[in-house]
């Protein structure tokens, strides 16, 4: 069956649907196949890393030691992270892109199919290599998801090898689909659409995808003279040999700070899809959405060193990454206030991707606060390390990234799958996220200023109530994953079928689509019509 | 461009991926373990060199299989103007994405120069590292590096007016023939085609004939090695990537003139040509700066 067997006369292979057989999902080329494998395997990292997350609250439900060993604790930490990161948030946002991408700019496909494939199968072999590393001797990789040397060098566990190579394997993974994405943005949009008649979640991932090009193979460069130090005697990362183990904080921030943006943008553009729909209003300042995203990642590759205050760096160093830091604020706030004028006397209505819309944008922007408190280099020296740094970055990839993916997916999971999802429980799973988050991560803030070193199984007394608060909330929030499991599950197998246009006042091209999506689309381009 | 068809061409389901996909799993799980193997005692276990020879056996049978599904399209016509671009595109963001890759290694090599080493040395900014290692001179090269007990000191680097330079002129002159060969391509003139491209692929296998001399001077007469400190570490990761790079560069011409014998491209389809000199060229460029930085400077 993996044959081509196509001839160009073979007009009627169009036509046909998917293939039979599991197999299918092994060999397929379509876009909508690779987007649904993308996201069944985000979610299958999501929640294998938010086991861990559990781990990690129940061993700080009290103070003391009581369920795990410490090596153990910074195993979870930083499989936590690495798989939250590489196997869930980014995953997530690439089916998305996949299922969305060539709907919405009315392309037959993504533009190299065979390779599109290639990206996402890489994938589950990577996780494969990373989480065997949880059962070699010496345990998985302890160094935190940052893995700075020396801790990843001289110090590591022997599975780090395999942790460098699971690392080559996404770093691949995510080249390959960026480059996927950037190709079929400009080469395969429908006639008539210029790049700036884009839907917003398009130019997000535009943004998004250069982003990934130009900063995975850092990542991979990096890696690699980690195992060039580990492996043949090198000295990058060794003063002894007149390296720094801070040039590896200096290079992997260059990749770490694009990075944090490459997961948040794409969930900007789902809630600029989401909001104007659901205000029945079209998106406000749509231009000025375009250049800020441009701006937020242009700012993104001249601010890694924020990361590294404490370290010791030239005054002068540190004001240049101080005020470059927060000149991002410009670009994101003109984001935050265009989405709250998309909203201002708009006709309201909160269906579950809204709910979820309207709260990413108030739960990022109390990220996005914190984060300019953590950019003021002096009070930074305070908050370093602190569960304060927790709370910042939980707050803009839970109630951010997360709640973007998930918006996404109810947003557009009628048109997917041509059924109905249950809308009470979908409004009952986003209330206990959001209440459960909200108790995990607020709590943490006030710990950290406090001083509560983050990456320690243990802690002082005084931190105990509101420990105990998050670990709470954190136990609903991943039990009220099971409802929105639970939910998918339902609309698949027995929702109400979905009109073809589900929500009111939706625009765009994947609307314009039967519904039940036939399995090729726009084999022949649509014609678009701008209404800027 | 001959295209018998408008509608973009979306291949039918592919086996090709998944094989890539365990390949490179099998190649890199292998590599891991043998390079743990090699931690543990001085020689490699049989299982991991098994794992890690068959990633690399099914990876290259991946890619003739891959290359081969791609060829035959293009040559039955299924590939309209629209396909062409999306092959230009990918390639340039993929050569934009190798440009990356070997910035981070600049990066490194200027981040030594410039901060890392004064500083051990006493100078600037963090000059107190200097009290790691007080009888550090930094100089650079840097020959002797700060605990040279650790990391051997270099007897002396490389002459960049020696094979470095002949190196550069090879590489340069190759650009040229390369071009040329792509010139007698448009006009149909396939003698030349074949002429100039082996030449290319001539010089490519010289220069890495000669790399490797230099190599082998570098480690048995000027004690020049990885372990030596910071200047050996950047020296073989960039001259070693890149010439990495020019291996693969030379398969790739080596296959195109397969190709070109075989009579695969026409005066106005032959994009597998252009990547590849697209690819030379990139190569090429990465030299040039490396000849000035790492060698000359």
């Amino acid at each position: 069956m993996s044959e081509q067997t196509l001839t160009l006369d073979d007009h009627e292979h169009h036509e046909h649907g998917p293939a039979k057989g599991l197999l299918r999902w092994v060999f397929t080329t379509n876009h909508k196949d690779i987007g649904t494998l993308y996201l069944i395997f985000s979610l299958t990292m999501f929640f294998i890393g938010g086991m861990m997350a559990m781990v990690i609250r129940a061993e700080l439900f009290q103070p003391g030691l009581q369920l795990v060993e410490p090596g153990f604790f910074n195993q979870m930490t930083t499989m936590h992270g690495l798989i939250m990161v590489f196997g869930a948030v980014m995953p997530g946002f690439v089916g998305l892109a996949n299922w969305q991408i060539p709907l919405m700019v009315g392309a037959p496909d993504m533009a190299l199919p065979r390779m599109n494939n290639w990206s996402f199968w890489i994938l589950p072999f990577a996780f494969t290599m990373l989480l065997s590393t949880l059962f070699m001797d010496g345990g998985a990789p302890d160094f935190g998801w940052t893995f700075y040397a020396p801790l990843s060098t001289t110090y590591a566990p022997p599975s780090v090898t395999f942790f460098i190579f699971a690392i080559h394997m996404m770093g691949i993974s995510s080249i390959m689909g960026a480059m996927n994405i950037i190709v079929t943005l400009f080469n395969m949009r429908a006639p008539g659409m210029s790049l700036m008649q884009m839907p917003m979640f398009a130019w997000s991932w535009l943004i998004t995808a250069f982003l990934l090009v130009a900063v995975m193979p850092v990542l991979a460069a990096v890696v690699t003279m980690m195992l060039m130090d580990i492996h043949f005697a090198t000295s990058f990362f060794s003063a002894a040999g007149g390296g720094d183990p801070v040039l590896f904080q200096h290079i992997f921030w260059f990749f770490g700070h694009p990075e944090v943006y490459i997961m948040i943008l794409p969930a900007f553009g789902v809630v600029s899809q989401i909001l104007p729909t659901f205000s029945r209003k079209p998106l406000f300042g749509y231009h000025s959405m375009v250049y800020a995203l441009i701006a937020i990642a242009i700012l993104s590759f001249v601010v890694w060193a924020h990361h590294m205050f404490t370290v010791g760096m030239p005054i002068g160093g540190q004001l240049f990454f101080m005020y470059s830091t927060m000149l991002i604020a410009v670009p994101t706030g003109v984001k935050i206030f265009n989405w709250v004028a998309t909203m201002f006397k708009g006709s309201l209505s909160f269906e579950t991707p809204m709910l979820f819309a309207v709260a990413f944008v108030v739960l990022f922007t109390i990220g996005g606060f914190s984060g300019i408190m953590l950019a003021i280099a002096p009070i930074d020296f305070q908050y370093q390390d602190t569960y304060f740094v927790v709370a910042h970055f939980h707050y803009v990839l839970v109630p951010g990234a997360v709640f973007g993916i998930v918006a996404g997916v109810y947003y557009w999971l009628p048109k997917w799958c041509g059924k109905m999802y249950d809308e009470s429980l979908g409004k009952t799973h986003f209330w206990l996220s959001f209440i459960g988050l909200n108790l995990t991560f607020f709590p943490m803030h006030f710990v950290g200023l406090a001083g509560m070193p983050r990456r320690i199984p243990d802690y002082s007394l005084q931190f105990a109530d509101f420990n105990m608060m998050a670990s709470m909330g954190a136990f609903l929030f991943g039990a009220s994953q099971l409802v929105f499991v639970y939910l998918v599950i339902k609309a698949i197998r027995s929702g109400e079928k979905a009109a073809q246009v589900p929500w009111e006042s939706a625009e765009g091209l994947e609307w314009t689509l039967p519904t039940p999506l036939p399995y090729h689309t726009f084999t022949t381009p649509p014609v678009f019509e701008s209404k800027l | 461009m001959e295209h018998s068809s408008d509608e973009y061409y979306v291949p039918d389901q592919s086996i090709w991926p998944i094989v890539g996909a365990i390949a490179m799993f099998l190649m890199l799980g292998g590599t891991g373990s043998a390079l743990i193997d090699l931690q543990n005692s001085e020689h490699i276990s049989l299982s991991s060199s098994i794992i890690m020879y068959s990633g690399m056996a099914i990876l290259i049978f991946m890619l003739f299989g891959w290359f081969g599904n791609v060829i035959e399209e293009s040559r039955r016509g299924a590939y309209s103007a629209q396909v062409d671009i999306s092959f230009r595109y990918g390639m340039t963001w993929f050569i934009f994405s190798e440009v990356m890759f070997f910035l981070a290694f600049f990066g490194v090599l200027y981040y030594a120069r410039t901060f890392s080493v004064p500083w051990l040395g006493g100078e600037g900014d963090k000059g107190i590292s200097h009290m790691l290692w007080p009888d550090f001179v930094a100089t650079w090269p840097l020959l002797t590096p700060p605990n040279p007990e650790l990391f051997m000191p270099i007897k002396e680097v490389i002459d960049p007016w020696h094979l470095p330079l002949i190196n550069t002129i090879l590489l340069v002159t190759s650009s040229f023939t390369v071009t040329f060969a792509h010139h007698a391509l448009r006009h149909g003139e396939r003698a030349k085609i074949k002429i100039w491209l082996a030449i290319t692929l001539v010089f490519g296998i010289i220069f890495l004939g000669l790399q490797a001399e230099e190599y082998i001077e570098a480690y048995q007469q000027l004690d020049l090695t990885l372990n030596s400190g910071i200047y050996g570490a950047t020296f073989f990761l960039l001259t070693g990537f890149h010439g990495l790079h020019v291996t693969i560069g030379s398969i790739i011409l080596f296959i195109l003139l397969i190709r070109v014998i075989k009579g695969h491209f026409t005066p106005d389809n032959h994009f597998g040509f252009e990547a590849g000199s697209w690819y030379w060229h990139f190569v090429d460029v990465v030299w040039l700066l490396l000849f000035v930085v790492v060698y000359v400077f």
